[in-house]
């Protein structure tokens, strides 16, 4: 059993407060961080705390933010920014890219960028095509950024705690529909890795999901377990650097793979993980690997337009069941009454 | 009191604070899924504007676009159908509240990202000097803009080019809840800054609805004569939360002082006040057709039909 009854909010603060408490230097910004919602919770009394020096709310300034991350950072000051959506960060895609994860490699190696940037996904209630976006792949795809991605409240705070003192950029994404969630509601036992956990074990299929889809990925679990296909659910957490190994291994195992992917399907980390399955293990499936991915289109902000756009249990229920070939009756799966929400908690309009 | 245009003035505000208010209410049956930013105690700038805006000037605006679309001349009805995810809606319910258009009144656009409409304005304001068309081109936006770069980038450019923009600020205090002492030097004025770019600029009581008519005006008229763009900085106040159907007065995050001074300046209230008993039936009257025009609007949303899933594929491409 988890020790701790802390929902990923209440994760992502401690792990902030520990480490403004560990490293004296550290500074810690982003718009609306000290103001009555203290950016979905996740900030609350920090800067109460740890004082309006270092804990402090900003001009809407994108990029000069990030750049001031990376001054702030080169010469020994930690730095943690906070994006409320991943897609206001696009404003700093300069500095992310060609400052933040080019510092020290370009230099010879002279300096590093200890900066960690939190960017918050947003899902339903109309976010529709510029608050909803996971470019996660966008990311990954620079050398010398990381991309962490933790779905479970205690990965969350070690993860945030790791990317903090890592001594290079980190792209930390948190998914808006888990911040109210504990890990008790799902799990009962967990590994402690901090990439690619395994954290459902199973013989029949190897599902490989990210952030809020390895809830879905549970649930789907637990009713295929019902007709007898086990599943081995692998939760990435970290993007890049990605844990291939593990993943490999796991799939050699199952032999059938399904990757669930809350991004677009183009240049994606599904088809990244797809091609090295197929490089390492071409020809020994049983099944041919599958991925579950956004489709190719903006979000549309109707909710009648997303109303089958997200990926959820019974879908991969529906997936798994054609890969084996095999039949249940789904009438009795439940769908939520409503799919743009995350549960009751969810007040919108954010 | 008694001119064709005051009468106006106060049918566009009337009308744009009962839309408004009709939102927030209809808003907690939660059919519209989608975040609203509302503009209730800001109406008296759209009104203005939408007295002096000719069809063929193109506008912008931001995620606060609901007031700068109709003061263009935005069909009320396809907006209320796009805060409700209709078909029907002006943006077909892929943008929601957020993201408005109608290019029958070239109202081109509104973005839900700070700052990201003020160059695409700036470019239809280059389009409109590469064809050497008298219209200009207006660009809402709210203080917090002027946090981002972009916005320096666009004045520059439109000042070199001699483009016929207008920039049309709407300083509020607030971005979200944070206030400008967090954002922006304290007494520094925008308008003193902005000109130091290059471009002339106006400030003006944002509340006071003839004021704004006059600015407009003379922006409207400089821009003609001088082929130059123009900063206009107009000083208002929010009534409600910044995102959503309720007020947030509780939060405490805008002293109680502030909050009070700035409803005695309601631009509505003020405006209304001066009509005499005389025109209180032409106001009955107008108030009328408004709720008449509001009632339709919602009843045509509600009833519209539905996006089909197969117009999830449409227009992604041309
Ligand atoms: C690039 C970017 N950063 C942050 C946000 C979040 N956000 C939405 S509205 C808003 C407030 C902007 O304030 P202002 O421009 O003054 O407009 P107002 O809401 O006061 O009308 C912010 C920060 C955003 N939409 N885009």
């Amino acid at each position: 059993m988890l020790k701790k009854k802390m929902n990923f909010k209440d994760s992502i603060n401690s792990a902030l407060a520990f480490s403004l408490k560990k490293d004296k230097n550290m500074i810690c910004y982003g718009l609306g961080i000290n103001d009555p919602k203290s950016i979905f919770g996740t900030t609350k009394n920090l800067s109460k705390k740890f004082g309006q020096n270092r804990v402090f709310d900003v001009p809407t300034s994108e990029n000069a933010l990030t750049g001031i991350a990376v001054g702030a950072a080169i010469s020994g000051i930690r730095t943690v920014i906070t994006h409320q959506r991943l897609d206001f960060s696009l404003l700093s895609m300069d500095q992310i890219v060609n400052s933040a994860a080019k510092w020290r490699y370009m230099f010879g190696g002279k300096l590093s960028v200890p900066i960690t940037i939190r960017m918050i996904l947003g899902r339903g209630w109309g976010q529709g095509p510029t608050h909803s976006q996971n470019l996660a792949p966008m990311f990954c795809n620079i050398p010398g950024l990381k991309v962490f991605m933790p779905t479970f409240a205690d990965d969350a705070k070690r993860l945030l705690i790791k990317s903090i003192f890592d001594p290079n950029p980190v792209i930390f994404l948190e998914h808006r529909w888990l911040h109210e969630l504990k890990d008790e509601d799902f799990l009962d036992k967990k590994p402690d890795s901090l990439s690619s956990n395994i954290i459902s074990k199973g013989s029949d299929l190897t599902l490989i999901s990210m952030s809020y889809l390895t809830l879905e990925a549970l649930k789907a679990k637990k009713i295929l377990k019902k007709i007898g296909i086990n599943i081995e659910v692998v939760d990435l957490i970290s993007l890049k650097p990605l844990n291939i190994s593990k993943i490999l291994k796991s799939i050699k195992k199952t032999n059938r793979v399904l990757i669930l992917d809350t991004g677009f399907p183009y240049g994606s980390i599904s088809s990244e993980i797809l091609s090295l399955i197929y490089k390492n293990l071409n020809g020994k499936l049983k099944t041919s690997p599958i991925s579950l991915t956004m489709p190719d289109i903006p979000e549309p902000t109707s909710f009648f337009l997303t109303k089958n756009l997200y990926i959820d249990h019974i879908k991969v229920v529906k997936t798994v069941l054609k890969m084996f070939k095999k039949s249940m009756n789904l009438k009795k799966l439940k769908k939520p009454e409503f799919h743009d929400v995350p549960g009751t908690w969810f007040k919108g309009p954010f | 009191m008694n001119s064709n245009l005051n009468f106006k003035l106060y049918y566009k505000m009337k009308l744009f604070r009962e839309v408004e208010l009709k939102i927030a209410m209809e808003y907690s049956s939660r059919k519209m899924r989608c975040p609203v930013h509302l503009s209730v105690g800001q109406e008296a700038v759209s009104a203005a504007f939408s007295q002096i805006v000719r069809k063929n000037d193109y506008a912008v605006s931001s995620h606060r676009p609901h007031l700068h679309y109709l003061g263009k001349g935005g069909n009320l009805k396809r907006m209320i159908s796009e805060i409700y995810g209709k078909k029907t809606g002006c943006s077909s319910g892929k943008g929601g509240s957020m993201h408005l258009i109608d290019t029958s009144v070239n109202f081109m656009g509104s973005s839900a990202i700070v700052a990201n409409s003020i160059p695409i304005g700036t470019g239809l304001a280059l389009s409109l000097k590469l064809k050497n068309k008298i219209n200009v081109s207006y660009i809402f936006f709210g203080e917090g803009a002027l946090e981002q770069g972009v916005f320096y980038e666009s004045v520059n450019f439109a000042a070199v080019k001699k483009i016929p923009a207008i920039f049309v600020c709407e300083n509020n205090l607030y971005s979200v809840y944070t206030s400008l002492k967090d954002r922006q030097p304290e007494k520094r004025k925008n308008s003193k800054m902005v000109e130091a770019i290059g471009i002339k600029s106006f400030t003006c009581n944002g509340n006071n609805v003839f004021e704004c008519y006059k600015i407009f005006n003379k922006a409207k008229q400089y821009v003609s004569k001088e082929k130059k763009p123009v900063f206009l900085e107009f000083f208002t106040y929010r009534h409600y939360e910044h995102c959503g159907p309720n007020k947030d007065d509780n939060l405490n995050y805008r002293p109680k002082n502030e909050i009070n001074s700035w409803l005695k300046k309601d631009p509505l209230k003020n405006f209304t006040n001066n009509f005499t008993n005389a025109h209180k039936q032409k106001i009955k009257i107008l108030d009328k057709e408004i709720q008449k025009k509001i009632k339709d609007a919602f009843e045509y949303a509600k009833k519209s039909p539905k996006p089909k899933l197969s117009d999830l594929r449409k227009d992604i491409y041309a």
